[in-house]
């Protein structure tokens, strides 16, 4: 059966998404996606509030479990996989969270360290030179002893990426990497994605709502829309799109306004805005 | 009526599965714990040692306060009838006897409840609000194994070591009321004291302190894992774990007295 399935995706992606769909008890977040990703290609996933991309993100690393459909990732669908199965694959693959998720209660020299630690037998001198290694590729070099509470919003999520970047994975996931970032820390951000794809050819996706870094850092685009894919290509092919939703979201122009209660009432119920929210209250059962 | 009793029917579900879940997580901790390190898996010895560090030596100070205290209230009380009898020379194995089977453990888990249990859950709890239990998966490291087995493990231990120092502290109390109110000297209070426990008093004490220290580890890191999103979440999960700690630990407490109590009546 997987030889047959295998055929689905597509020679030389490193990630082929097949009908995925993803639901939080009733309720479907995904309707059943496609999309490939290339090696050494940076995808970047857009979509609105609740649109499902970060449910999408999630259901990449593992952190979620398809309801159908199939993720293809180093010739194994890990939607199919045993636990341990998917860990192999995790070593693999770095991702970097909103709000950086650095543990608090080790220092930042630490936190890069941990993955060498749990999953290597490297001597603690080979680890500090990695760690120092992967400190000043993100421009954190001096920073190892520092604990991450005295770190800046935009430091924190460098020191992620470190840590991510530790195992020297192939694919490298970002989670709204410049959300709650100024501006100029946010390009700092951008640019630090742009060297790591230059220098180690990495296979790059980002999810994020910021067109401007977006558009600077992608090589294609998926646009994501109550849980489908509106549209999918090159940015070129992005900026050129017809589609009335990657117009209205390239364009920024609001929802149409809800002059009635009842409209609006009704808005709320049958749209599947609340997808985001579903998330949060199931991860709190 | 129906309904009533459908809504009793579901509790009695929930608190099961509740119980059931703690369970699990506990064989959880505990194949990571005795097994992992057999199947290559780094043991958690280093995190451990700092556990017990915060959840022992640093309850010692108000544990030796408290115990202290309860084994004189303990001696007051008991004073108070056995005086009526003439029998106050009695005093020394009243409060032993109570100390060592009941109060020690008992009081010794309530503290760790309310130091370490509601630390634990707030500790995890945060962990998953701040999406780094998630980054500990994305990194293939087991959340279980790396949060709850250290504290397991330290529990385990220095529950029972907690407990000893707590009767001692207890039987240090007694004594106090022994020789400044009942004519004892503080030797001839010991050695009543002593002779009056049985090697079984203090076992059967201490077998409960390990459970106890079980359930309180299995609740604390529960109620963690399963915070929801935000920050007030983190202070809901916190006083479940404390509330349903107190109450488990009571109820454990009941189980392994009846155990006891049956056991040596055969």
């Amino acid at each position: 059966m997987a030889e047959s399935t295998r055929e689905f995706a597509q020679a030389g992606a490193v990630i082929s998404v097949r009908d995925l769909r993803v639901q939080y008890g009733e309720r479907e977040i995904l309707h059943g996606i496609n999309f490939d990703v290339e090696r050494s290609q940076t995808l970047v996933i857009l979509g609105g509030s609740g649109s499902g991309k970060s449910t999408l993100l999630r259901t990449l690393v593992g952190l979620e479990k398809p309801s159908a459909g199939q993720i293809w990732m180093k010739g194994q669908d890990i939607a199919a996989i045993s636990r341990a199965e998917m860990d192999e694959i995790r070593k693999k693959i770095g991702m970097s969270f909103q709000g950086g998720a650095l543990f608090g209660s080790m220092t930042v020299g630490e936190n890069v360290a941990l993955p060498l630690r749990e999953h290597t037998e490297l001597e603690d001198s080979t680890i500090e030179i990695i760690v120092r290694l992967k400190l000043d590729q993100v421009g954190l070099a001096g920073f190892e002893d520092y604990m991450p509470s005295e770190l800046s919003g935009g430091m924190k999520k460098r020191a992620a990426v470190a840590r991510a970047l530790a195992m020297d994975p192939e694919i490298l996931f970002f989670d709204e990497p410049s959300a709650g970032l100024d501006p100029i820390i946010a390009a700092g951000i951008d640019h630090l994605i742009l060297q790591l794809k230059k220098a180690f050819h990495m296979t790059v996706i980002v999810v994020t709502h910021e067109l401007s870094s977006a558009f600077l850092i992608a090589d294609r685009m998926v646009l994501i829309d109550k849980g489908n894919i509106v549209e999918i290509g090159t940015t070129e092919e992005m900026r050129s799109s017809r589609h009335p939703r990657v117009r209205q979201f390239l364009d920024r122009v609001a929802e149409p306004e809800v002059s009635q209660e009842l409209d609006y009432l009704q808005m709320l119920t049958e749209d599947n805005r609340g997808a985001g929210r579903m998330a949060g209250w199931r991860r709190g059962a | 009526m129906m309904e009533f009793v459908t809504q009793v029917g579901e509790t009695i579900t929930n608190c099961l599965a509740y119980v059931g879940a703690l369970a699990s997580l506990t064989c959880r901790a505990s194949y990571y714990a005795f097994v992992g390190p057999f199947r290559g898996k780094h043991p958690r010895w280093l995190s451990a040692v700092s556990q017990a560090t915060e959840v022992g030596v640093r309850a010692l100070p108000i544990l030796s306060l408290i115990t202290f205290f309860i084994g004189l209230i303990l001696a007051l009380q008991s004073a108070y009838e056995l005086r009526k009898l003439g029998a106050l020379s009695y005093v020394a194995s009243a409060v032993a006897i109570s100390i060592t089977r009941e109060l020690g453990p008992l009081i010794t888990a309530i503290l760790v409840i309310g130091r370490s249990g509601s630390a634990f859950a707030a500790e995890i709890g945060t962990m998953r609000v701040t999406e780094e239990i998630d980054a500990l998966e994305t990194m293939a490291i087991e959340p279980v194994d790396f949060l709850m087995t250290p504290k397991f493990l330290a529990m385990i231990v220095m529950m029972p070591c907690l407990t000893m120092w707590a009767n001692t502290m207890g039987l240090l109390g007694g004594s106090v009321f022994g020789v400044a109110q009942a004519d004892f000297t503080w030797v001839r209070y010991m050695r009543s004291s002593l002779d009056a426990l049985f090697l079984r008093d203090i076992v059967t004490g201490l077998i409960k302190s390990v459970m106890f220290g079980i359930t309180i580890t299995a609740v604390g890191c529960h109620e963690g894992f399963s915070t929801g999103a935000g920050a007030e979440e983190i202070g809901r999960s916190t006083t479940q774990a404390v509330v349903i700690s107190i109450f488990l630990v009571i109820a454990v407490d009941l189980v392994f007295t009846a155990l006891f109590f049956f056991a040596g009546n055969r």
